[in-house]
Parts: structure tokens; sequence; C-alpha cells
């Protein structure tokens, strides 16, 4: 088919609104969201993710339990299970060592939910998975590994 | 408007058993469509859970959780009849809240 210039004139009133719309939502968006941490979200380890989320060293705990598969078929849909046993926990991060970016997410616990949570997440190839648990301000963490026979970025 | 989620709230003896179901593309930004362009990330950044006016939980996601995510967590306090609610908000500034009664 082909597009006359009447045509074409009255598609770019139809872009022209839409980026106007487009433009309006970011704004929302980014009152909405001046909370979410955007620097957290754009780290590439583990030291750096622990100083985005306002912590300074990290050490290992036994307290932390992971359910996560030791072989994922499908790197787009990876169920994590985290749950804390380490006293005061308020905050539970779940972190994917080769991802592009490496923290997937993070949930607030306040006092009365339990500390453990469940998600899924994706991975981009086999990797480390990390919970990382916040509790009176100090980091623990425990890794596990999950192998992944097919990624999940890149489609 | 966004697809619903689906709730479920459930007593039980220890707390009351929330899983949640959303409906969303959580597009990365780093994947590339037929041209060649890269499609624009997508994804729930914030995710709170409300009872009684109280916040049982709240969450920061970046694009690496699941396309139509999944989350389950259990909280004390609840009992049957009263409502959860689930709100979420994507990073284009798009929101959806739904309510649930627990069973």
């Amino acid at each position: 088919m082909k597009t006359g210039r009447r045509e074409f004139i009255r598609l770019g009133g139809v872009f022209g609104a839409l980026a106007a719309i487009g433009v309006l939502t970011e704004k929302e968006a980014w009152a909405q969201q001046q909370a979410w941490n955007k620097a957290a979200f754009e780290t590439k380890n583990l030291n750096d993710t622990i100083k985005a989320l306002g912590g300074s060293a990290v050490s290992k705990s036994d307290d932390i339990t992971m359910t996560v598969p030791d072989i994922a078929e499908n790197g787009a849909v990876v169920p994590v299970g985290v749950a804390s046993r380490v006293p005061g926990t308020t905050q539970i991060y779940i972190l994917v060592d080769k991802n592009p970016n490496m923290l997937a997410a993070g949930f607030t616990i306040p006092q009365g939910t339990e500390p453990n949570i469940s998600t899924r997440i994706k991975m981009a190839q086999t990797s480390n998975v990390l919970a990382v648990v916040k509790a009176n301000n100090q980091f623990f963490v425990a890794t596990k590994e999950v192998k992944v026979t097919l990624g999940g970025c890149g489609g | 408007m966004p697809d619903p989620m689906r709730i479920r709230a459930n007593a039980q003896q220890d707390g009351v058993d929330v899983r949640v179901l959303m409906s969303h593309e959580m597009e990365t930004g780093q994947r590339k469509d037929g041209n060649g362009n890269i499609v624009p990330a997508h994804f729930i950044s914030n995710v709170t859970v409300t009872h009684g006016g109280k916040t049982v939980l709240s969450a920061e996601w970046g694009p690496a959780v699941s396309k139509n995510p999944y989350m389950q967590f259990k909280f004390q306090g609840g009992k049957k009849g009263d409502e959860v609610t689930v709100t979420w908000v994507d990073n284009m500034g798009e929101t959806r809240t739904d309510k649930a009664t627990i069973a």
C-alpha cells in the first residue's frame, strides 16, 4: 500500500500525540519512583551493590536458606526462595552474578512479616545466585549456583 | 489499563499466606527488535502490599524479575475476611491496584 502525503501527515499527528503522552507519564513515573534505587540496580558486582544499598561490608551466613533449582531449563523463569533466620532481618535482596546488572529484586520486610519470600527471576546464563540479607544494618550473604540450559535475556 | 493481578490470600495457623501473580511484560531493555533497535526497558519497579492500612511487604524490582511476576510471602495479624491490597508501579509510570479477601 502506498502511503500518501495526507496519510503521512495524519500519522505524524498521531505519533506526536503519543509522544506528548509519553512525556507526561515519564514525569509522573519520575515523581512516583524517586524512591527506586537506580544506582543499586545498575551495579555489576557484590561490593558495589552493597555500597549502593548503604552498607560497607558483607559476611557469609549459614542462617540464610535459599530454595533454587540446581538446573533451570528456562533462564527466563527461575524460581527463587529466600528464608532468613538472621535476627532482625529487614531486607532481602536477590542478586545474580552474571546478569547484565546484578541486583534482580529487593524486598522490605516489616515487623510481623516472615523473612521468607519467593519469586521468579531471569538468568542470562549459568551463574551464582546470591541472597543478601540486611539485619540491624549489617549485610549477610548466601550463594548457590544455578545451571541454566537456555538463557533468559536476548530472547 | 494493565490486566488485573491474581491474588490469593489464605489464613493459615502461622499467618496469612499471600501469593500474587501480576500481568506485565517486564522488558529488560537489553533485547533488540527485528530491525536491530533496542526495545526500551519496561518493568515493574515498586510493589506494595497493605493490610488494614499497614504495609506488610514492599519490594523494589529491576528488569531481571520474570515476565508476569510472581511472589509469595507470609504475614501475621490477618484474619479471614480481611482485605489485602497490592499496588505496583512500573518504570513508565503505569500502575495497578487490586484487592483480595483473605480466605
